[in-house]
């Protein structure tokens, strides 16, 4: 084991000066900070950074967006929130769910069995029949959301293994564009970070949409107004 | 593991490869299907955006700069990604590249790994390599777990399996997975490989993982898939090992707000991939703990120190060309006898070859211009193809004084037209003139030309090739735009 880490490492070495010098000599001279960072600020950027819908089309967007890719979605006031959590996982007949340590309690209906995730394994993530989880942003004009290793959203294998996804998204967190979310997410780049546009699909068989390959294969989302 | 293994110093020409694949009409259909399809979808979504000319400038120029800029930003990316946890490694070419992986490979304990759908990992034949050391690589792409079955080659590069349709797939599974009583629907072959693989992936403790995007500013890495297959390869293993070309850096987070806009579009008609993750180092209690990255010149920095070349390496590899190409939607991709097909692959082999090998590729083209139409970053790919013509022809003629000194001469010619796109446009007139006197109307009064002149014989020695259109796809493209239909 230690001459494997051995042999990568003395390759590397020698690898990094050289793969170095070939791209000084083919970019005719080496670059450096200054240098870079000036020209970057250069690049054209003339691209819509910025909404130009309304806040109430934008949440329009973002519904006829996440339906067009198979997602379930329902708008909710705040306070009836953990109503439409035991209605929806009635409806698709879940009882025992995965939640991340961090997730707001009042958003938890009576009469189902919600466990705290303290980093189970695979397996046993395995066996639960769901995972409810908040999120950081979502972008109208794509149907995406976007979660975080944060309290309320937790690991990214909690929100992977399990075969249904219950997503909470709040209204304030909606953006219209791409630009807009990577602006938000920009402070906190480091931090685990999963995009994800309706449930998990495919379209390697003669290009038909299927639902479902690895990942959950039903996404719920409630859009808390 | 694939049955013998798309590498052009092996494979055979162009042309001949070609004559084989116009033979076989299923997978010239199940292609046709597949790019037909792609194109549609693609139209529909690049159509939605007002802006989209405006992205592929700013793509254009984020991926021209980061070349200027290589050592910088591939320093940068290290030093980030080394303090947020991660080992990164570098290997000159192919060979060091396989060592480096199979090393840390076995220095994680496992003999099986299992890996994501990876483009550069097929480039250096990285399966083959684990395999001779005793490990067992399982593909857990649906795509690629059908070629890998299939002991098949991949022909696209976002969706390699496009040339097989559900019949064939079925019949792959039920022998493969035995599951004599499978189903032959998408949802039932889907079914089968979710059950087929999720064992493997609550098991195997190493991960194998290409990468599309390397974050220099942070030192993160952005993968983008549909199926989770990625997400369950990143995040569940106790070791990951990411393989990627020193061409896949970014410089900072932010540029990510173009690239994954134009990235999804263009190469399956998406408005955003299902599933994007981004992941920085190791993150105590999420994800493997231990992760390497190896950054991967072979060939690429010769790719850079060519003027006319370099723009090759601003591909985000999202296939869009490949889709467009009236040779590649005739030929299929393994008629390219590498990884890389369509447009793109015939610019980019022959260049990671350094010209050694695949000089036939070059020629693979009609140069109709629909590839750089499509091309997110606006790769000039006629151009390019025009530059290594002219390669070519210099390379075969050193010595031999002045016998090919025309061709020489008209690619050099063909090559200035191609920087400008008014010039361009002149010659596809011009061209419609000058090929008159090598038609010839079929029964249906259709145009064919059966020879061509010198060099540009190399494509009509396998088929006829219909007769230039009279209108350009750039003027069609621009009426139909006017005409609003
Ligand atoms: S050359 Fe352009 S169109 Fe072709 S794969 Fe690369 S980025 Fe896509």
């Amino acid at each position: 084991m230690g001459t494997d880490m051995t042999t990568a490492t003395t390759i590397s070495t020698s690898a990094r000066t050289e793969i170095l010098r070939r791209i000084s000599v083919a970019n005719g001279g080496t670059s450096d900070a200054a240098a870079a960072g000036a020209a970057w600020e250069h690049l054209a950027r003339e691209y819509r950074r910025k909404a130009v819908l309304q806040p109430e089309s934008v949440l329009d967007l973002l519904e006829d967006r996440l339906r067009d890719y198979d997602a379930h979605v329902e708008r909710v006031r705040r306070g009836d929130v953990a109503d439409v959590v035991a209605k929806m996982l009635a409806t698709r007949g879940k009882r025992r769910m995965v939640i991340p340590a961090g997730i707001a309690p009042e958003w938890l209906p009576a009469g189902f069995e919600f466990v705290a995730d303290e980093g189970m394994t695979a397996i046993e993530l395995d066996g639960f029949d769901g995972v409810m989880t908040g999120s950081t942003v979502a972008i109208a004009e794509t149907g995406t959301v976007v979660l975080q290793n944060v309290p309320g959203q937790g690991r990214r294998a909690v929100t992977l293994v399990p075969d249904y996804h219950l997503c909470l998204v709040s209204a304030a967190d909606v953006v219209e564009t791409v630009p807009e979310a990577m602006e938000g997410l920009r402070g906190k780049a480091e931090l685990a970070t999963t995009f994800f546009s309706g449930p998990s699909a495919t379209a390697d068989i003669e290009m038909t949409r299927i639902k479902g390959v690895h990942g959950p294969r039903h996404l719920d989302v409630i859009l808390i107004l | 593991m694939s049955g013998v293994a798309l590498d052009p110093k092996t494979a055979p020409v162009f042309p001949m490869a070609a004559r084989t694949a116009l033979a076989d009409t299923q997978m010239r259909k199940n292609v046709r299907h597949a790019t037909d399809v792609i194109q549609a979808k693609r139209a529909r979504v690049v159509a939605e955006m007002p802006d989209w000319q405006q992205l592929r400038e700013a793509g254009k120029q984020i991926r021209q700069h980061t070349m200027e800029h290589l050592d910088f930003y591939l320093e940068q990316f290290e030093e980030n990604c080394t303090r947020a946890g991660g080992v990164v490694h570098w290997a000159r070419d192919a060979e060091e590249a396989r060592k480096i992986v199979t090393a840390l490979v076995k220095a994680s304990g496992s003999d099986e790994v299992i890996k994501i759908k990876s483009m550069t990992t097929e480039e250096i034949h990285l399966n083959d390599a684990l395999e001779a050391a005793g490990i067992h690589a399982y593909e857990t792409d649906l795509a690629e777990l059908i070629i890998q079955l299939g002991e098949d080659q991949p022909s696209h590069i976002v969706v390699p399996a496009l040339h097989k349709n559900r019949q064939q797939i079925r019949e792959i599974f039920q022998r493969k997975m035995n599951l004599p009583e499978l189903g032959e629907t998408p949802q039932d072959l889907a079914d089968a490989a979710r059950m087929f693989l999720r064992e493997k992936f609550l098991r195997i403790k190493t991960g194998v993982s290409g990468a599309n995007f390397l974050i220099a500013e942070t030192g993160g890495v952005c993968i983008v898939e549909s199926e989770g297959n990625g997400r369950m390869c990143l995040t569940l293993p106790e070791t990951l090992i990411t393989i990627a070309g020193i061409d896949k850096v970014v410089p900072r987070f932010q540029d990510l707000e173009v690239l994954l806009q134009l990235l999804p579009r263009s190469a399956t008609g998406e408005r955003m991939n299902p599933y994007n993750s981004i992941w920085t180092g190791v993150k105590p209690g999420d994800g493997p703990q231990t992760f390497h990255v190896v950054l991967m010149d072979n060939a690429r920095t010769d790719i850079l120190a060519d003027k006319e070349g370099r723009q090759t390496l601003n591909c985000i590899r999202c296939g869009a060309c490949q889709n467009a190409c009236p040779v590649y939607r005739q030929t299929g991709g393994q008629a390219y006898g590498s990884v890389y097909a369509g447009p793109i692959g015939a610019i980019l082999t022959p260049q990671l070859q350094q010209m050694h090998h695949a000089q036939s590729l070059p020629f693979a083209s009609s140069l109709c211009g629909a590839c750089y139409e499509v091309c997110p970053v606006k790769i000039n790919i006629p151009e390019v193809l025009i530059h290594l013509r002219a390669k070519v022809v210099n390379q075969n003629t050193a010595g031999i004084t002045g016998l090919f000194d025309f061709e020489a001469a008209a690619m050099t010619a063909m090559a200035m037209i191609f920087k400008s796109e008014r010039r361009f446009r002149a010659a596809q007139r011009l061209g419609r003139m000058a090929e008159t006197p090598l038609v010839r109307k079929d029964g249906q009064g259709v145009g064919w030309i059966s020879w061509l002149p010198g060099m540009l014989g190399g494509w009509t020695q396998v088929r006829d090739l219909q007769e230039m259109p009279k209108e350009t796809f750039r003027d069609w493209w621009e009426r139909r735009g006017k005409n609003g239909n």
